[in-house]
């Protein structure tokens, strides 16, 4: 039996790790079909079918799938799992939040968050923050999995044209409602593809310091990101926390500055090509992770980092 | 309004884990152990809700080995009015521990159910969610404010993209975040009341659910270790670095 691929998408245009979720799903099974829920989600639509690995896309679509609630959702994809193996998302808030409902309704056992496709019943998954590797084959007779985009590379994106079939919304639910999302707007690379992260931990001291951040950011056409330690102290939005209850990134370069380490943030980044720490605290665990560590007061080397970029960039120009 | 807040006993989260050589799992043995990180904003929550008024009796309940008493005597401890533990052994799959929850719920009957959005041991981020599933009730995720206004509860959510806000109707299921609340610290005097408060004990197969994996765990190993960097002296050596050696910028 075929794999239904959970589309994820903002009614306009497929999220970019839709892609990186393909390209997982395929390797599970090469006849991969897609479905994509929302609401005059039809040019989403049409690039899921353009897509060369994805050989059928369904298309599901009502006003009570405008703003992707689960509870909306899940009984829909239930009804298509019946001519499915399985089931499958990236593990982002939206996959996180939406499969487990699938699954539960499936009476399947969830695979989640897998970081490589062994076989289509057997896969690798991260458990403990990143701090033990688990190989597990998923005996139920339909899979429920969720894949960590990071770790799967996208797949093509023009040139297929599958066939796009209509199905039948689902009924709504109507003990949730929907109020509103605040996105934080960016011109940055989103920090989950960006190729250059620079994240700033407690050591920062506080929000006006981020500019610090901002800048090499700047530089670098670099994504921002945070640990836990800075969020929670009000220096910067959630949506930059990166670790093992946030994102995970895997850029080609994470710098890491007034981070000290946590497990819980290292889960996040240190799959990274090469890391960058900058610290006053020679003992800090980052630097057990980094390729290249500074102990220094961030305060002054981050403005002597800032003005060596710039003569970089001078010279290149 | 009664709330039910499920906790789990996983291994402290500051302790490094290690994988057992035989490759079967990771070491528990003379491991300090403590509440899932999460669980604890989940019962922090549900006894500020009943300090406001707007709830009458909080019960902790928690799944697991006969230690895992300890967790739910930590509840009791932070405000918790009675506890209860399913006692079951070996591994305990989210479905599993959900359709226990159930059990649990059709017995209760709360308004609310609270837990952590995740466990920091096998991170599976699933249990809310399926419990949902299974009650047919709404769920709220990822919670990192919750307001209580009359029969619905008004919850922002973290996303990926930011902040959602979302109004469900009670009975409803709640996954906390670790921003929802600063968790207390259990007083002493607290602690030993917490000895007296009620546990009662429910056997897993009592409950008529079959908590037999679905999923084998072939082996667990180490991840691959990355190679041991470097300190550099400057930041123009860092730079030089960074643009000759790793190319990067």
């Amino acid at each position: 039996m075929s794999v239904l691929l959970v589309a994820e998408h903002n009614n306009k245009e497929l999220k970019p790790f839709t892609l990186n979720a393909v390209t997982a799903a395929s390797q599970m099974n090469t006849d991969l079909h897609a479905v994509i829920i929302g609401n005059n989600c039809g040019d989403a639509a049409k690039k899921l079918s353009e897509l060369p690995m994805v050989k059928k896309v369904i298309q599901v679509e009502a006003a009570h799938y405008e703003n992707f609630v689960a509870e909306n959702f899940a009984p829909v994809i239930v009804k298509l799992a019946e001519n499915y193996s399985h089931v499958v998302c990236s593990a982002n808030t939206f996959g996180k939040n939406l499969m487990p409902r699938i699954a539960a309704s499936l009476d399947t056992s969830q695979v989640s968050d897998i970081i490589k496709v062994i076989s289509a019943d057997t896969f690798l998954r991260p458990i403990y923050a990143g701090n033990a590797f688990a190989t597990v084959k998923s005996k139920d007779p339909k899979k429920c999995i969720t894949i960590r985009p990071t770790s799967f590379d996208p797949c093509e994106s023009s040139g297929g044209s599958a066939p796009i079939e209509k199905a039948e919304p689902s009924e709504e639910f109507n003990n949730t409602k929907f109020v509103k999302r605040e996105e934080i707007k960016s011109d940055r690379p989103e920090l989950g593809t960006a190729r250059v992260v620079v994240s700033g931990g407690r050591g920062m001291q506080s929000g006006d310091n981020f500019k610090l951040i901002t800048s090499i950011a700047d530089k670098l056409n670099a994504a921002i990101g945070a640990s836990r330690a800075a969020v929670d102290a009000g220096y910067i939005s959630n949506d930059h926390q990166v670790g093992q209850t946030g994102k995970v990134v895997v850029p080609d370069l994470y710098i890491a500055i007034g981070i000290s380490g946590a497990i819980q943030h290292l889960a996040g980044m240190k799959e990274s090509k090469v890391i960058v720490a900058i610290n006053k605290d020679g003992e800090a665990p980052i630097f057990s992770v980094a390729d290249y560590g500074l102990e220094a007061d961030l305060f002054e080397a981050v403005p002597q980092f800032i003005e060596e970029l710039n003569k970089l960039n001078t010279i290149q120009k | 309004m009664k709330i039910l807040v499920a906790v789990k006993r996983v291994i402290d989260y500051n302790v490094q884990v290690r994988v057992k050589e035989d490759n079967t799992g990771v070491v528990t043995e003379n491991v300090k152990m403590s509440t899932n990180p999460p669980d604890d904003n989940a019962i922090e929550e549900a006894v500020k809700i009943k300090e406001s008024g707007k709830a009458t009796e909080v019960v902790a309940v928690s799944v697991g080995e006969e230690k895992a008493q300890e967790t739910v005597r930590k509840a009791l401890a932070v405000g918790a009015d009675r506890g209860i533990l399913i006692n079951a052994d070996g591994i305990l799959e989210p479905l599993a521990v959900s359709k226990l929850l159930q059990k649990i719920v059709e017995k209760e009957k709360p308004d609310l159910v609270f837990m952590g959005k995740q466990a920091i041991d096998d991170d599976c981020n699933q249990t809310g969610q399926m419990l949902s599933a299974l009650l047919n009730w709404p769920q709220a995720t990822f919670a990192s404010k919750i307001e209580i206004k009359d029969k619905k509860l008004e919850v922002t959510r973290e996303i990926d993209e930011g902040l959602e806000t979302i109004e469900i109707n009670i009975p409803a299921i709640v996954t906390c975040d670790l921003r929802l609340n600063e968790p207390r610290y259990a007083s002493l005097p607290n602690i030993m009341k917490a000895k007296k408060k009620p546990i009662e004990q429910i056997n897993a197969s009592d409950l008529g659910v079959d908590t037999s994996p679905r999923i084998e765990q072939i082996k667990v190993e180490e991840p691959p270790k990355r190679k041991a960097g470097i300190k550099v002296k400057s930041v123009a050596e860092l730079v030089q670095k960074l643009k000759n050696e790793a190319k990067v910028i």
